[in-house]
């Protein structure tokens, strides 16, 4: 059993490790609780409206009076970047809950039952994954609308094939372990041996790479953003804020660089996140 | 040791095949024969040792018994009903009344589920008890396998070898079954936990009166534990009968070779004598004849020709050799 748990921990390759503890899972985690909150008092925290030009007031580098600068509207950086973290959390967390869900039921039912629904759904899976990930997104989310529900749309339409192959690989190790003939033995029913006994056990691997997907979900969501498909302006994105400032990278460099070390810190809030979990989870085995 | 007439379990030729089928029979692989025509037959409250080799198919018999596993063709009336052509009703039956005991003891229960839990899923499945008295109930069969109450919280990686396979048995026994089959479930426990496990098994046979299939290539522990014992061999039983005899008065030349197998704790005695040599031949390809004939120090040219021998012998020993049971000492 714990051969299998950690193969779905060790899946970055490398590994933080701060005298043993569980240090990634708190610092990970005391980062995104940080921006949560930061999101959470926006309008109390953040110094000007976000979407306020003041056209006086343009261009200017970061000051007392704007910490961060301001952009060539003259809207207040700092604002900015504190109100898109509502927009940017919203997507993190909507862009891996759904294909979390649809992947895991999917995947499990692939790996449990087996047969001509394995074969379809691995088919399925085969096709979406022929197609370059940003592309499909992109023609999907052209097909429906440009805008945020579309990009949620197109996440869960293509982002699903990783955890069902996740959930998937993970049922059929543990379909054939002894507890699971037991509970067959036992005469319990399909539901309860999927939903009991083999789904608390495949879905911890999941669990940690959802931590990791966040990540990448968070900068599609910027580059989808960026290229004029996700949100749209002047609604305050990361992303967005990044493609806006990048015809001033050279007079103004930081329209551009604050709301990349917002999405930094946020991404590397989660790889932590994710590094300590699997950590975590790993040695409580 | 009373026995009533009519048996609990019967199994009339058995056949559990694997592979060899395609759509395309030129691409048809070979067939393993894991069991090859098993027929046997286990009374109420009797324990029968199935012993053998790895791989001789003993796990793959116990297995298709319980409908675990697959079968490919034979009979297994379990209570006057045929499980081989079970209906969905009679397979519920059979999963009520019948349970299993793993050799992996940590393998065998949920890592992520309390042991009271698990014990109690049971019961609340089966229906076995009242909402209210689940929890003593569960209680009441950790104290019949010997842990305290207190363990219902503990989780399987908390515990000890030994206490996993008490809660494995406590769990099988939730069941209330006619019939528990054992696959190996003591070899993966130190000595003397086995020796505990055994007095266990021995003691819950005694109050509860289960049949017990016990699966076992230990064969100093089949001698102590089971009632008749029957001895594998590529699939077949080579030898069947009551334990003592078995042992005492092996009729066929395998038994006699896995039992001067046995090592002795007395240093003077040494090791066993020229023991049995080579490997088993694979089951994708037996043998012609009878299958032990290319390790058979008593071979006779027929062995190696015709159908394999039937199991012969008067009264409940029985043994499939041509050889008269007087002529197999080697």
């Amino acid at each position: 059993m714990t051969a299998i748990l950690r193969t779905g921990t060790g899946r970055t390759g490398f590994r933080l490790s701060f005298g043993g503890g569980p240090l990634p899972l708190y610092l990970g985690g005391a980062i995104i609780l940080g921006w949560f909150v930061l999101a959470l008092l926006a309008p109390v925290v953040a110094p000007y409206d976000p979407i306020y030009q003041d056209v006086a007031a343009r261009l200017q580098p970061p000051s007392l009076a704007h910490w961060f600068g301001t952009d060539n509207f003259g809207r207040d950086i700092l604002s900015r970047v504190i109100w898109s973290a509502r927009i940017d959390l919203q997507i993190a967390l909507f862009g891996v809950v759904f294909p979390f869900i649809i992947g895991t039921v999917l995947g499990s039912c692939a790996g449990y039952f087996g047969g001509w629904i394995d074969t379809i759904l691995m088919r399925i899976i085969d096709v979406v994954l022929a197609f370059p990930f940003l592309v499909l997104m992109m023609a999907i989310i052209v097909i429906l609308k440009p805008g945020l529900s579309s990009f949620y749309v197109a996440m869960a339409l293509v982002g699903w094939v990783s955890y069902a192959r996740l959930v998937r690989a993970q049922i059929l190790v543990i379909k054939s372990s002894d507890f699971v003939v037991a509970a067959t033995s036992l005469g319990y029913s399909h539901s309860r041996i999927m939903f009991r006994h083999l789904l608390p056990n495949a879905i911890l691997g999941s669990v940690v790479f959802s931590m990791s997907d966040a990540v990448l979900v968070l900068l599609n969501g910027a580059a989808i953003s960026y290229l004029g498909l996700g949100v749209q302006p002047p609604t305050a994105e990361w992303g967005i804020m990044i493609a806006e400032g990048q015809s001033f990278i050279t007079s103004a460099w930081w329209i551009t660089t604050f709301p990349g070390i917002a999405i930094v810190t946020l991404a590397m809030g989660f790889s932590l996140l994710a590094d300590g979990l699997g950590e975590k989870l790993g040695v409580r085995e | 040791m009373s026995v009533k007439a009519s048996p609990l379990l019967e199994v009339t030729a058995l056949n559990v095949h694997f592979g060899g089928t395609s759509l395309i029979p030129a691409f048809a692989g070979p067939t393993l024969r894991a069991v090859n025509g098993v027929s046997l037959t286990v009374m109420p409250g009797e324990t029968l040792g199935l012993v053998g080799e790895s791989g001789s198919g003993k796990s793959t018999l116990g297995r298709a018994i319980l409908r675990i596993g697959d079968l490919t063709s034979g009979e297994i009336l379990f209570d006057g009903t045929d499980m081989a052509r079970a209906t969905v009703g009679d397979l519920a039956r059979l999963r009520r009344q019948t349970a299993m005991i793993f050799q992996d003891p940590y393998g065998a229960l949920n890592p992520r589920m309390r042991v009271g839990e698990a014990i109690a899923e049971v019961l609340r499945v089966h229906r076995k008890v009242p909402r209210d008295k689940i929890g003593a109930r569960v209680a009441e069969l950790l104290n019949l396998v010997g842990l305290d109450e207190g363990y219902a919280r503990s989780r399987p990686v908390d515990l000890s070898g030994g206490q996993c396979q008490r809660v494995g048995i406590a769990r099988a026994l939730a069941v209330e079954p006619k019939l528990i089959v054992a696959d190996e479930c003591v070899a993966a426990l130190d000595v003397s936990i086995q020796g505990q496990i055994i007095n266990l098994l021995m003691d819950l046979r005694e109050r509860i009166g289960m049949a017990i299939i016990f699966i076992a290539h230990d064969l100093a522990i089949v001698r102590r534990l089971c009632d008749r014992v029957a001895v594998m061999y590529l699939g077949r039983i080579v030898e069947i009968g009551p334990t003592e005899q078995v042992f005492t008065d092996p009729s066929h030349p395998y038994t006699a070779s896995l039992l001067r197998a046995i090592p002795d704790i007395d240093p003077d005695k040494g090791l066993p004598a020229n023991p049995l040599t080579g490997e088993p031949p694979s089951p994708l390809a037996l043998p012609c004849g009878c299958a032990f004939h290319p390790r058979c120090p008593k071979a006779l040219p027929q062995c190696s020709t015709g159908e394999p021998p039937s199991l012969e012998g008067v009264g409940p020993h029985r043994a499939a050799c041509i050889l008269p049971p007087g002529e197999i000492t080697i």
